[in-house]
């Protein structure tokens, strides 16, 4: 990853987390870790958005709510499952109303550790993500072309 | 009069960091109804009582919610002591305390920069929580985590906190003043600020009762409620009073949780002079039976513990009634009548933690 051609813009969604990823993800933006500066702001549109951000788990109530996201975004698009719980359920696995990881209902791109995660790795793998997304932008204009 | 219409809100709504849906009935612009319906953070921690150990669970416990997390995992402590007689030394009691009241700092600071960003002052929002980040960092220091702590044991506390780094909170906590007055002043004063808040939401004082509204909700509307006068931990030995504001309206809503900034500040002030020389914790051997109660001031209001053990590792059922979940009632009285453009400011005022609700 170079540069970027554009400004990518992410949507952040709290699948069942305790919260703790989630105002993580929210300390980002603000002046301190201030993730503006790559360009990145937070939209409430699926429609706008090129990075998912995910936090927590998916159970049975939000696992189409996940979906329907998903699949409003635009490609090309990247998922970024942020926290131990989105990675795998983390300390709340073994609940009965926890499925597991977004990677069951969602492909996921990055992954990143942490319970809960702090914000330098949760910029991290949104830095990573502008990678796999650059990445997916080329892969899609060379189908274009062929 | 115009038709009845249904206006879905949430779960995923820009206002809402968590996922929490009504629908709104709407008649013109204004709402006659709002149906909300919940379930989209439950994860079922509360019957992970079977799986976990009693003193494992703590961390669990403070996994209901990221926010309230140091109160979370100290009531569930301070629920198994109780049943296992267990004489907590004091000065784990005070640094209960002050992280208790540090949470209740950060957790205030972020919801008064959420209720800024959903009356669209976007630059309110950055500069509070600029400010808690200072209070994160003092955190960080003295636990090792930004949010989620695991500080607390049962029997006492897992990290000591000598006079040097006291003495520097201290320090912090007077030079943040300044700056947290400036912003503060701005939620107080500021004439658009006001406009998106006097007035909007009312909740009477007969209403706040009879709906069994609690924590800052309560206060706002006049009822002088507040679980640490029962003294748990060190409050007993500290001075304070609740503090309540007669208009009940988002406005007060928003001036009680500033007062309650300042007011924790003071508390750990005075805890931090009071704070005794000794052990820090003690060993707790055998496993617990019986059960208890236990009643904690949380930011959002009060919270209930209920614990019961058998006698084995693992507990027969651990049950937390959370503030936010006795707010909903109150908050979709205040809804039905409100404007529609009001709705994201009267759902933010009562502070909703929906993670710490669904569990």
């Amino acid at each position: 990853m170079s540069f970027l051609k554009k400004s990518p813009w992410l949507i952040h969604y709290d699948g069942s987390s305790c919260n703790g990823c989630d105002i993580e993800v929210l300390a980002c933006l603000t002046p301190v870790y201030d993730i503006e500066r790559f360009g990145i702001i937070n939209t409430g549109n699926p429609k706008h958005a090129d990075i998912f951000l995910i936090t927590g788990s998916i159970n049975h109530q939000n696992e189409p709510i996940v979906k329907n996201i998903y699949n409003q975004m635009p490609n090309p698009k990247v998922v970024v499952a942020v926290g131990i719980c989105a990675t795998s359920g983390g300390i709340f696995a073994e609940c009965y109303n926890v499925k597991g990881g977004v990677d069951k209902v969602i492909p996921v791109d990055v992954y990143v550790p942490g319970c809960a995660a702090r914000p330098e790795s949760i910029i991290d793998g949104v830095v990573k993500a502008l990678g796999v997304l650059e990445e997916k932008y080329k892969n899609i204009k060379k189908k274009d072309h062929h | 009069m115009g038709e009845k219409i249904v206006v879905p809100f949430g779960p995923q709504h820009p206002v809402l960091p968590e996922p929490i849906h009504l629908d709104l009935v709407l008649e013109d612009e204004k709402v006659v109804d709002a149906i909300p319906s919940i379930g989209y953070i439950h994860r079922g921690l509360e019957l992970l009582t079977t799986k976990k150990e009693f003193t494992e669970y703590v961390y669990v416990a403070e996994r209901i919610c990221g926010i309230c997390s140091f109160i979370h995992g100290q009531g569930y402590c301070e629920a198994i002591e109780k049943i296992m007689n267990i004489e907590v030394p004091r000065k784990a009691l005070f640094l209960r305390t002050i992280w208790g009241e540090f949470s209740r700092i950060h957790s205030h600071l972020l919801w008064l920069g959420l209720a800024a960003d959903a009356f669209g002052f976007e630059n309110l929002f950055m500069q509070t929580w600029r400010i808690r980040e200072l209070i994160l960092d003092i955190m960080e220091e003295t636990t090792g985590g930004r949010v989620i702590f695991g500080s607390c044991k049962i029997g006492g506390v897992r990290k000591d906190v000598d006079r040097e780094m006291l003495s520097k909170m201290f320090k912090i906590l007077n030079n943040i003043m300044e700056d947290l007055r400036e912003t503060t002043d701005v939620f107080i004063n500021d004439y658009s600020v006001k406009h998106r808040l006097v007035g909007v939401g009312v909740l009477s004082k007969e209403l706040a009762y009879s709906l069994g509204a609690v924590g800052p909700m309560a206060r706002a509307s006049g009822i002088a409620i507040d679980m640490r006068k029962q003294g748990y931990a060190a409050y007993g030995e500290l001075d304070f009073a609740p503090i309540t504001d007669e208009s009940g309206d988002c406005y007060g809503r928003c001036v009680v949780r500033i007062k309650e900034i300042f007011q924790s500040i003071d508390i750990i002030k005075q805890a931090i002079s009071k704070v005794p020389d000794g052990a820090i914790d003690v060993k707790v051997t055998g496993t617990p039976s019986g059960e208890a109660f236990v009643r904690f001031e949380q930011p959002r209001g009060e919270v209930v513990y209920y614990v019961k053990a058998n006698g084995t590792k693992f507990l027969d059922r651990f049950r937390a009634r959370t503030p936010t979940f006795a707010n909903i009632p109150p908050m979709v009285s205040i809804l039905k009548g409100a404007d529609f453009a009001d709705v994201p400011s009267i759902i933010l005022t009562i502070d909703p933690c929906i993670s710490c609700t669904e569990r």
